[in-house]
């Protein structure tokens, strides 16, 4: 679904990401790693539409991807979940999820009003669809009274709801504990059995060899090694990091 | 979720509680009844409606995380802007001069908003800062408008919208705030208005992500404040049939201070109408109660000064709590 080719990105002196190609079909799960630097960042900016490349093509569901328009970018499904910038604390999960689209309603014929009770049950609807358990009783709480990890599946939720194919993740599981990251990799899952394709950036190796169906190594900028799980191992992972 | 239980029926509470501390010193003092008496409930809500309105004004910029100081002389901006404008046009007939003063005014009013808003969506100027520039503008302006005097309007309609009671029972401006307040009650709790005024006050950046024009918005927030300041403006002069450029002055204080015992957070992202209008109440009772057991009017100052302290504390600590914090 995705084709990213020759993708060269330069700030200034610095040679941010150098010729690096990737691919991603649907309902697969690209895990991105390398250290801090190593143009993960600046790469799925790139795919999200953030930064325009200095040279190289975006192709998405067999069409070119506009450089630089991240609307267009997500008119198209393809939608960035960021760690903490997702949620209104002080909203509930409906509010969450339709905000900026919130569904109206008429109000006796003069004007109108939001429609909370839809937005209750479509929320509830998407939550059940991807087994996102959130008690009844807090669906309509500010979802600061809720965890990290349910918190971050109401962000993927907004986006699935939304009709997001193409789903890029940054560090999904950074801020949460034990049982919660279990809960995000759990969802991943489910992602890729409704077909949607998943890039994600972690620092945890226990993560992307637990969620990722492949992984690409970045160091310095460019692609220093690409294997399926299964095929590689923790420690090839490692020096390829470190040395390339 | 039991917090936020408490934190919406503390102002009642704080309310009953003050209403009964004046009534007992009433009865045991004079032999008087506070409460059960129409003349003070008739005042008491009088005196509640400039700080009121000027708080339901705030009340929207402070749902989304800003401030406005500069509210309480931009009524008085509004109050003299008026009556020069009605008593200038005194060869009139009363109705047309009014309505050229009323429109005027509100329209002039616009522009410390509009400054307001655009120093602080436009330039990034924090809140405090720029409001308080503002502030110091506003009250030159008014001065300077007044030129140092106050502007008396001999406007028989006027007089008559200030002082009339409805049915013999409501007195007007006590109307004209009822009304008010179910207009912004709908707006911020069933528009998409409300609620990116929530948003954008629980997370900027969320707010923007989701496609919320954030600008354009705050700008709108600190119009409707400068908005809500010209119309207690206009209702100051309708009530004293003059215009005085201090007329809001005490007023900053405890609009904000209304707003902040109605339940608002000072962190921004909550906050009601219905709590701001308890927050102007039981400041009206404070300062009518002090007034009614013949307490000297200095104390007044000192006790909005505690009850907002208290307010504060209260937002704290439940911030705290619910963030997992002792």
């Amino acid at each position: 679904m995705l084709e990213v080719k020759g993708i060269s990105k330069h700030f200034g002196g610095v040679r941010a990401l150098n010729d690096v190609s990737l691919h991603l079909d649907a309902g697969e799960v690209l895990a991105l790693a390398g250290d801090n630097g190593a143009g993960k960042s600046t790469l799925i900016k790139v795919i999200s539409g953030v930064h325009a490349p200095d040279t190289g093509v975006l192709t998405y569901m067999g069409q070119p991807l506009n450089a630089n328009s991240p609307l267009q970018a997500r008119n198209l499904g393809i939608e960035t979940i960021y760690q903490d910038l997702a949620l209104a604390d002080n909203l509930n999960v409906g509010a969450n999820i339709f905000l900026g689209r919130e569904p109206m309603k008429p109000f006796f014929g003069l004007t109108k009003v939001i429609d909370r009770q839809k937005m209750l049950q479509e929320s509830r609807e998407v939550l059940h669809s991807l087994d996102i358990e959130i008690p009844e009783s807090s669906l309509e709480q500010p979802v600061r009274n809720l965890s990290g990890g349910q918190r971050q599946a109401i962000a993927i939720s907004r986006a699935i709801y939304w009709n997001a194919q193409l789903l890029i993740m940054d560090e999904p599981t950074a801020a949460l504990g034990v049982p919660e990251q279990r809960k995000v990799l759990e969802l991943i899952d489910k992602l890729r059995s409704q077909k949607i394709g998943i890039i994600f950036i972690s620092h945890n190796l226990n993560d992307i060899f637990a969620a990722s169906d492949r992984i690409l190594v970045l160091r310095q900028g460019r692609v220093v090694g690409e294997s399926k799980i299964g095929q590689t191992s923790r420690e090839e992972v490692v020096s390829q990091m470190v040395s390339g | 979720m039991k917090l936020d239980a408490i934190r919406s029926i503390w102002p009642w509470l704080f309310l009953l509680s003050m209403s009964i501390f004046f009534e007992v010193w009433a009865r045991l003092a004079y032999d008087a009844s506070f409460l059960f008496n129409l003349f003070n409930i008739q005042s008491i809500l009088t005196f509640a409606t400039a700080p009121l309105l000027l708080g339901i004004g705030v009340t929207f910029v402070i749902i989304a995380g800003g401030i406005d100081l500069s509210i309480g002389f931009t009524m008085g901006f509004a109050a003299v802007v008026f009556a020069t404008i009605t008593a200038s046009l005194g060869g009139q007939d009363p109705l047309v001069a009014l309505s050229i003063g009323i429109i005027a005014t509100m329209l002039l009013v616009m522009i410390p908003g509009m400054i307001n808003g655009w120093l602080i969506a436009g330039l990034h100027i924090p809140p405090f800062i720029g409001t308080l520039g503002m502030y110091g503008v506003a009250r030159g302006m008014g001065f300077i408008v007044a030129d140092g005097v106050t502007v008396p309007v001999n406007n028989p309609i006027l007089f008559q919208l200030g002082t009339a009671k409805v049915f013999g029972l409501i007195p007007v401006p006590v109307l004209i705030a009822a009304i008010v307040v179910l207009i912004a009650h709908f707006v911020l709790s069933k528009t998409k208005f409300g609620q990116y005024t929530y948003a954008i006050g629980g997370n900027r950046e969320a707010a923007l992500r989701a496609g919320i024009n954030v600008k354009r918005h705050t700008l709108l927030l600190y119009m409707i404040a400068a908005g809500f300041a010209g119309l207690a403006g206009l209702i100051y002069t309708g009530r004293f049939s003059a215009g005085a450029a201090q007329a809001g002055e005490p007023l900053l204080l405890d609009s904000i201070a209304a707003v902040f015992i109605g339940g608002a957070s000072f962190f921004g992202g909550s906050g009601k109408i219905f709590g701001t209008v308890i927050g102007a109440l039981v400041i009206a009772v404070i300062q009518f109660g002090l007034v009614f057991v013949d307490v000297e009017p200095f104390w007044q100052f000192l006790a909005v000064g505690i009850v907002i302290i208290v307010a504060v504390l209260v937002d704290q600590s439940r911030t705290r709590l619910s963030s997992g914090e002792k």
